[in-house]
């Protein structure tokens, strides 16, 4: 039988940067996979190297619109690794509420767009709802429902208010019966079963080989979480669990965020209700000529910063790589073998960053175009239908 | 396995590629070697350690090219950075990514952002630069200089 390619790109439907995947399929089976980046290449770390200390955190803060707080966390570690200082008590509780609430509204809005792939819309808009009140507590905390420019080497730039915590604590609390039920939804629907179980599976080795990272890997079985293994912020202050699902396949990956927001509710509240009294910055005036590495568990896995110092004001190099770095190029195993209904979910199943504009192409390999935009949603979510149909529900 | 007891192996099985330890903090160990022996340490540190590899940053000094590998031992909150020096008229080095498929992307990166020859690597393409980059152009290096971007809106692209 001919095989066919089936371009999708650059702008991917379900995924924030512009990527070009081209699926070589056989039939209905995906046989080959290739992908391009770079379409939104901003030339970040040279751009880094040109600002001073504190103006970088900005510019890296725009890296992200979705995990705009990994980033300044990830490099403001990094030059405090330089200078070898802890920051202030109150500073890091507050570090880990924001950085906790961004990956709250991250996994939130990942299992809106996942159900909405699936046909689940109803699944959409809850968590979508769910994701608003999040936002609200982040600008009540922040002042900014995103780009909440907390941070600054040393410590933060604004501190929270007594007053505003019992009513973020409410806030918090009221997500919880909503998220319940959208687990037990999840977990019961033998549609969702069939439909993800299964399906694009991660092996623990493959995961290991490809140096996957977060909430990836974690539902491969690997035991890894920055927060638990190299404690930064309040994480070893505060009593929480790391969660770990074992059978790599997308069912396990929207299991694995479902559990982990559970956590981050609990990391939050007892951050909001323990957070100490004191200095929220260092006011740190030089930075010395060294080398720093700053790493932090981003909601898709560790942000990972490198910052060289040659004692100007300036960084020398700053290297940044972002999770997605590490965890895209891990569609080579899970892909391949699978049919093309349920590439669309797979390869949204790793949470890449979504944003873009929606826009694709599908076209025959002479050339002839088969379909645009919603065309892979619309087949994913055909089979969701066909199946539950089939299954009678 | 303690801290202790990974950097004595590390120290043992790669007694004659190590130049310098530099043991900055409980938590960031710098270990620099010889250019020719960074698959070995690879694979002494990635397979036989079990460490994971994050990242590999490379660095345009005024002397040499840098390059640094990045391994995580998470168990005991160890960093070991590999810091390999290449003479600035021979960029060349052995890749990693018949080892393990993680440091494909990134060499395929320092390749094209700085111009480092990573010898035997199964897929040397461009990854974020555009086709119509020029050939020899590395925006990272320290020389340099903005060119012609017009010549690309001229052409249609």
């Amino acid at each position: 039988m001919a095989r066919t390619i089936v371009p999708i790109g650059p702008y991917h439907p379900l995924q924030e940067e512009p990527e070009f995947f081209s699926l070589t399929v056989d039939g209905e089976t995906v046989v080959a996979i290739d992908a391009q980046i770079g379409y939104n290449h901003r030339g970040i770390e040279k751009l880094s190297e040109r600002k001073t200390f504190d103006q970088s955190t900005f510019v890296i803060e725009r890296i992200c619109g979705i995990c705009s707080t990994s980033h300044p966390f990830a490099y403001t570690r990094a030059v405090e690794d330089i200078i070898s200082v802890e920051v202030p008590e109150r500073a890091k509780y507050i570090r880990t509420i924001i950085a906790e609430g961004e990956r709250l509204h991250s996994h939130l809005l990942w299992l809106g767009l996942a159900g909405h792939f699936l046909g689940y819309n109803t699944v959409y808009m809850w968590a979508w709802k769910l994701r608003e009140e999040i936002l609200d507590v982040m600008e009540i905390l922040s002042g900014n429902r995103n780009n909440y420019a907390m941070f600054k080497p040393g410590g933060i730039r604004r501190d929270i208010k007594a007053g505003d915590i019992p009513g973020v604590i409410k806030k918090i609390d009221s997500i919880v019966p909503t998220l319940t039920m959208l687990k037990s939804a999840i977990t019961d629907d033998p549609v969702l079963h069939a439909r993800t179980k299964g399906i694009g599976i991660l092996t623990k080795e493959e995961a290991t080989d490809f140096c996957a990272l977060g909430p990836t890997s974690r539902a491969s079985g690997v035991a890894r979480d920055v927060r638990k293994d190299a404690p930064y912020g309040a994480y070893d202050k505060v009593e929480w669990e790391m969660i770990v699902t074992h059978n790599g396949d997308v069912f396990d990956k929207v299991v694995q965020r479902v559990l982990e927001m559970f956590e981050s509710v609990k990391i939050m509240k007892a951050c909001l209700t323990g957070l100490p009294e004191g200095e929220i910055d260092l006011n740190i005036k030089d930075i010395p000529p060294g080398e720093g590495i700053g790493h932090v568990e981003a909601p898709r896995g560790e942000t990972f910063h490198y910052v060289r110092s040659d004692g100007t004001n300036r960084p020398a190099r700053h290297k940044v790589r972002a999770p997605t770095f590490m965890n895209l190029p891990t569609y080579k195993a899970t892909v391949v073998g699978e049919t093309i209904s349920d590439a669309a979910i797979i390869l949204a199943a790793i949470d890449p960053c979504y944003c873009c504009t929606e826009r694709m192409a599908v076209r025959s390999t002479k050339g002839k175009l088969l379909g645009r935009g919603e065309d892979l949603i619309r087949l994913s979510q055909e089979k969701t239908e066909k199946l539950r149909r089939k299954m009678g529900r | 396995m303690d801290r202790d007891s990974v950097l004595k192996e590390v120290r043992q099985r790669l007694k004659d590629d190590i130049l310098d330890v530099f043991d900055k903090s409980a938590k960031r160990v710098y270990i620099g070697i010889k250019p020719g022996s960074i698959r070995k340490a690879a694979q002494v540190l990635f397979k036989d350690l079990g460490a994971r590899f994050n990242i590999a940053s490379g660095v345009d000094t005024r002397s040499h090219m840098e390059i640094l590998y990045h391994f995580t031992f998470d168990d005991i909150n160890l960093l070991i950075s590999l810091r390999v020096m290449l003479p600035k008229d021979k960029l060349e080095i052995d890749s990693l990514a018949p080892l393990f498929e993680g440091a494909n992307w990134i060499e395929r990166e320092m390749n094209e952002l700085l111009g480092i020859t990573f010898n035997g690597h199964p897929d040397m393409r461009r990854l974020l630069l555009p086709e119509e980059w020029p050939e020899g152009v590395y925006p990272l290096r320290c020389d340099y200089r903005e060119w012609d971007k017009d010549a690309i809106r001229d052409r249609g692209v």
